[in-house]
């Protein structure tokens, strides 16, 4: 009988087989990819088999070693990683069918290692979402910092490893220096790091206790990008389009928000930190977050290379979910659980569209797309589909999520997340429309003949999935019922 | 019955008896023969001693049936056991892998020798252990130090001269200073058996021989045991000495000279007022934080493996000396538990390099870009190894780290867990020297196509998969050394 306990297991473990078969059949390329598609495609089924579980109310748990005492490794679906695996995994398929475009269609190299260093950060990413405990999470997340390193720096060149030295130093470093030491603090406090309903820190540390430890946990978790330590986000983009794509518009930054969201809710207690005693533990948070998502905005307005401007708009976005979190209000909670899903979706199609113009047609500044609608309107249709979503218009995801996050801030009273949520959507919407509104309505530069060479869309793979991760963005608009759903449950609602 | 009643002087008389042996066959074969059966006879031995010792608790020998305290005093408690069982244990790994090590680092008519010192030197360090006499201690030190000097010295490269007599010249002030604070015990108590020593230390009213004592003994322990900034024998030696011995000195003959270290300060001065008048702890904790940081630093610019390696081994010492200055249960297990940690993790390390040099050529930095590709089973265990001196969950090194931590916030000292967390960063820089170098490079194009043999990858794999295995299974490990620990800080 195939149990959620052993999905959780085959969650990691599809993955894991499949980057051996792949490594198998490194000389066999059409096999190598299909076996990608079809490990994308079992790891999708397998996750959805635990869903109904989840959503009938079971937490499935999985317990494998003891380190020490009160440490375990051990892992446990409840609805906030059953929806991050659930995203993980589905647009991982999707991904695979545009890498493969991508990869063939620009001739990369040493296609092999990445689509096996892929198959393991997935592995890692489920690793993530599925963590029982606090200590579980780390080591996943640690795991999933390192496999994505070789992605990063597939080109091998010398600005390809700068790039993923920062990327590397600021991971790890802040993971390191931070969150490992409010990791044991955590266990010298309550003795234990599982993931508890209510938090487990009720009661067990004062005002100024909570609050530095907050403080730890939040620079601690490096992969949402707060504010100072968001830089190895843009050093990133020296990766392949498709690794910006999945693991930095989805596994990677989601790990890190998600890790935040976890933190807040299961470790802290969103009512622990509302309470009383140590009320405001948390405001500095809202502050960060807040300046976070204006100044990343700042800096993507006045971005000219598309991948960098999506990066920061990454930065920006992420804070969203961080400050919806620390607003502590219940609404506020399920626009950031919201958040990471519509976000997701939304980004990958931006960058999936970005890497069809820079493979289609070798353009890489927003000032170079004057009138690329006209050659390339499905992708361009997708882009601006995305940006919609991204500044929260209906009718895409985004809008959803930004309803709850503003519903909870005015509920909560919080008058900053109000305001920084409006500035912020006129922000969003000054860096994005321009860039639909060239492709679309100013006429292509005439002038140089010679270099204009004449390209159509991208390669096939490519357009259908970036024309299937914008579908998504608006059915997830019209039917956000399961993420609803387990974002609820999250918080006992 | 009566075998099993006197094991604790088989201990040490087996593999003494096997070094005459070894030289009057000549035979290397016939002698690596013997010093095998020797090496796993002892830790047979050491094993049963070790459960004996968990089942009932300390057990005493007198040696020649003269009792203690006039006579020697053999004894096996928690904490000696467990050293014991260490260096046994690596003892007799690390021999069959030395058979085809030596092979290629070593002249062929001196392998016999090889095979006497090695037994010698384990002779040395399991009497270090297992005796309950300060004097003794004294001869067993003299044993391994002198039979390592050789070992070390063995090695083809001209350097390994140099490096042993560098060795030979520290050691030896080290074992002097020991011997003249021992005499300055036998002077004050008149008897030197260290259980005896401790309770009459404690009567001694004037407290300035008990101080020039303890200064004597400690700066010659520190000598042996490499602690910065008295380390700077240790990583000429382990690089030079043929990569069998740098495996086996690197994780019992540093470690064996901190469990002397401990025993003597928790089960003699312990009672004694030194402690008070001087703050040794306090001067401890700053060697062992200067050591781990300093260290690690220079471990990162070493451009050969074997000194980069070597390096975090003086900077791992560090971290042990730190937890024995917190004196306490927390710290002083993280330091017995990173005692087997470490000398896993860095024994394997070095027995994998060994390999590398076989194949590569050598193990500088340069050469050894594309191993990944070139050797994956040795590279990951050279990761793994690595992982565990940085301390990453699921290896050996985190149980002792994160003890280590605890024992830091137990005493509130908030900055010190993240100083130790800090240095880990740095040791997670040299590692990644290593993984830049193997992974991240095209294979080089003019190594040969030797291969590792068996007989060196199984005995080095077998424990880079102990690190690991103790790593996430971690309570057998754990709960003696916490045993240990709490016999030694004992009920006052």
């Amino acid at each position: 009988m195939f149990t959620p306990e052993l999905g959780i297991l085959a969650a990691m473990a599809v993955p894991l087989i499949g980057a051996l078969l792949m490594w198998a059949t490194s000389r066999m390329p059409d096999l190598r990819d299909a076996i990608t598609l079809a490990t994308a495609a079992v790891l999708l089924v397998v996750v959805l088999t635990i869903l109904p579980h989840v959503l009938a109310g079971a937490r499935p748990t999985l317990a494998l070693f003891t380190v020490l005492p009160g440490l375990q490794i051990s892992f446990t679906v409840e609805p906030l990683g059953m929806l991050f695996a659930l995203i993980a995994s589905g647009l991982w398929i999707v991904n695979s069918l545009y890498s493969i475009g991508y990869m063939r269609g620009n001739g990369e190299r040493h296609q092999t290692r990445f689509y096996i260093c892929f198959s393991l950060a997935l592995a890692a990413t489920m690793g993530v979402a599925f963590s029982g405990n606090l200590f579980t999470l780390f080591l996943a997340y640690e795991v999933l910092t390192l496999i994505t390193y070789p992605l990063v720096t597939h080109a091998g060149t010398d600005k390809a490893r700068a790039g993923g030295r920062i990327y590397l130093s600021y991971l790890m470093g802040t993971s390191v220096a931070f969150l490992l030491p409010a990791l044991v603090f955590i266990w010298f406090v309550a003795g234990t790091t599982d993931f508890t309903p209510g938090g487990i820190l009720q009661g067990k540390l004062g005002h100024n206790g909570t609050a530095a430890l907050l403080v730890l946990c939040m620079f601690g978790v490096g992969k949402a990008a707060l504010m100072p330590f968001h830089r190895w986000l843009p050093a990133a983009m020296v990766a392949p389009t498709p690794v910006s794509a999945l693991l930095h518009a989805v596994a990677v930054v989601k790990a890190g928000v998600f890790t935040v969201v976890k933190i807040i809710v299961y470790i802290f207690g969103v009512d622990n930190l509302a309470g009383s005693g140590i009320g405001g533990s948390a405001d500095w948070l809202v502050v960060v977050a807040g300046f976070t998502i204006i100044a990343a905005s700042v800096v993507a307005l006045g971005a000219d290379n598309l991948k960098r401007r999506l990066a920061y708009s990454t930065i920006s976005q992420l804070s969203y979910v961080v400050m919806a979190a620390a607003l502590l209000a219940p609404l506020s909670i399920i626009g950031a659980v919201m958040h990471i899903a519509a976000h997701a979706v939304g980004k990958i199609t931006l960058f999936f569209a970005a890497g069809a113009i820079y493979t289609a047609s070798h353009k890489t500044e927003v000032s170079q797309l004057d009138g690329i609608g006209r050659r390339m309107p499905i992708t361009m249709g997708a882009f601006a589909l995305a940006a919609l979503s991204m500044i929260g218009l209906p009718p895409a995801a985004g809008f959803i999520s930004k309803w709850y996050m503003l519903s909870g801030a005015m509920a909560a009273q919080q008058w900053l997340g109000v305001v920084v949520i409006a500035v912020s959507t006129l922000l969003n919407a000054g860096y994005f429309l321009p860039i639909v509104y060239r492709a679309f309505f100013v006429a292509p530069a005439a002038v140089q003949g010679h270099d204009e060479h004449p390209h159509g869309e991208a390669p096939w793979p490519m357009v259908l999935a970036l024309g299937l991760t914008a579908t998504a963005t608006v059915l997830l608009f019209f039917l956000p019922d399961v993420p609803l759903a387990l974002a609820r449950q999250m918080i006992g609602l | 019955m009566s075998v099993m009643a006197h094991l604790p002087a088989l201990q040490v008389v087996v593999p003494l008896m096997a070094a005459p042996l070894t030289v009057l066959l000549r035979r290397r074969d016939l002698a690596f023969g013997v010093a095998l059966v020797a090496s796993w006879t002892a830790l047979v031995i050491a094993v049963l001693l070790w459960l004996q010792v968990e089942a009932g608790g300390t057990l005493s020998y007198a040696i020649g049936n003269w009792p203690p305290p006039w006579g020697i005093e053999y004894r096996v408690d928690r904490l000696n056991a467990f050293v014991l069982v260490l260096v046994a244990g690596l003892a007799a790994v690390v021999l069959p892998y030395s058979r085809a090590s030596i092979e290629a680092e070593v002249s062929s008519e001196q392998h016999y020798l090889f095979y006497t010192m090695f037994v010698l030197c384990l002779t040395g360090l399991l009497g270090m252990a297992i005796t309950g006499d300060a004097f003794n201690i004294f001869v067993f030190l003299e044993i391994s130090s002198l039979s390592s000097y050789v070992l070390i010295a063995l090695g083809r490269d001209r350097r390994a001269l140099v490096a042993s007599y560098q060795y030979l010249i520290m050691g030896t002030i080290g074992a002097t200073f020991f011997v003249i604070g021992i005499g300055l015990l036998y002077l004050l108590t008149g008897t030197l058996n260290l259980a005896d020593l401790g309770r009459r230390l404690a009567l001694v009213d004037n407290p300035r021989p008990v101080l020039a004592a303890l200064a004597f003994i400690t700066v010659g322990l520190s000598l042996k045991l490499a602690l910065f900034p008295l380390h700077q024998w240790l990583p000429n030696a382990y690089a030079y000495a043929p990569t069998a011995v740098a495996a086996f000195l690197s994780g019992t003959a540093t470690k064996v000279a901190v469990y002397v270290l401990i025993r003597l300060y928790y089960s003699v001065f312990s009672d004694a007022q030194a402690f008070a008048i001087v703050p040794t702890e306090q001067m401890l904790l700053i060697l062992g934080l200067l050591g781990a940081f300093a260290a690690s630093t220079i471990a990162i610019f070493q451009s050969d493996l074997k000194r980069l390696f070597a390096y975090s081994s003086v900077a791992q010492i560090g971290y042990i000396v730190l937890g024995i200055s917190f004196h306490s249960v927390n710290g002083l297990t993280a330091s017995i538990v990173h005692l087997a940690m470490h000398g896993l993790a860095k024994a394997a390390v070095f027995m994998l390099l060994g390999g590398v040099a076989l194949v590569m050529g050598g193990t500088t930095l340069a050469r050894v870009q594309g191993l990944g590709y070139r050797m994956p089973f040795t590279s990951l265990g050279i990761v793994i190894c690595g992982l565990s001196l940085v301390g990453v969950p699921g290896t050996g090194g985190f149980i002792s780290k994160w003890h280590l931590i605890l024992a830091a916030l137990e005493r509130g000292q908030w900055w010190l867990a993240f100083l130790i967390v800090g240095s880990s960063l740095l040791a997670a820089a040299y590692v990644w020297r290593f993984i830049e170098a193997a992974y991240f490079n095209e294979p080089r194009k003019d190594i040969g196509d030797a291969r590792v043999p068996w007989s060196m990858a199984l005995p080095a794999l077998l424990l880079v998969a102990a690190s690991v295995v103790f790593g996430l299974y971690s309570s057998v490990v754990l709960e003696s050394a916490r045993a240990a620990a709490v016999m030694l800080l004992g009920p006052r």
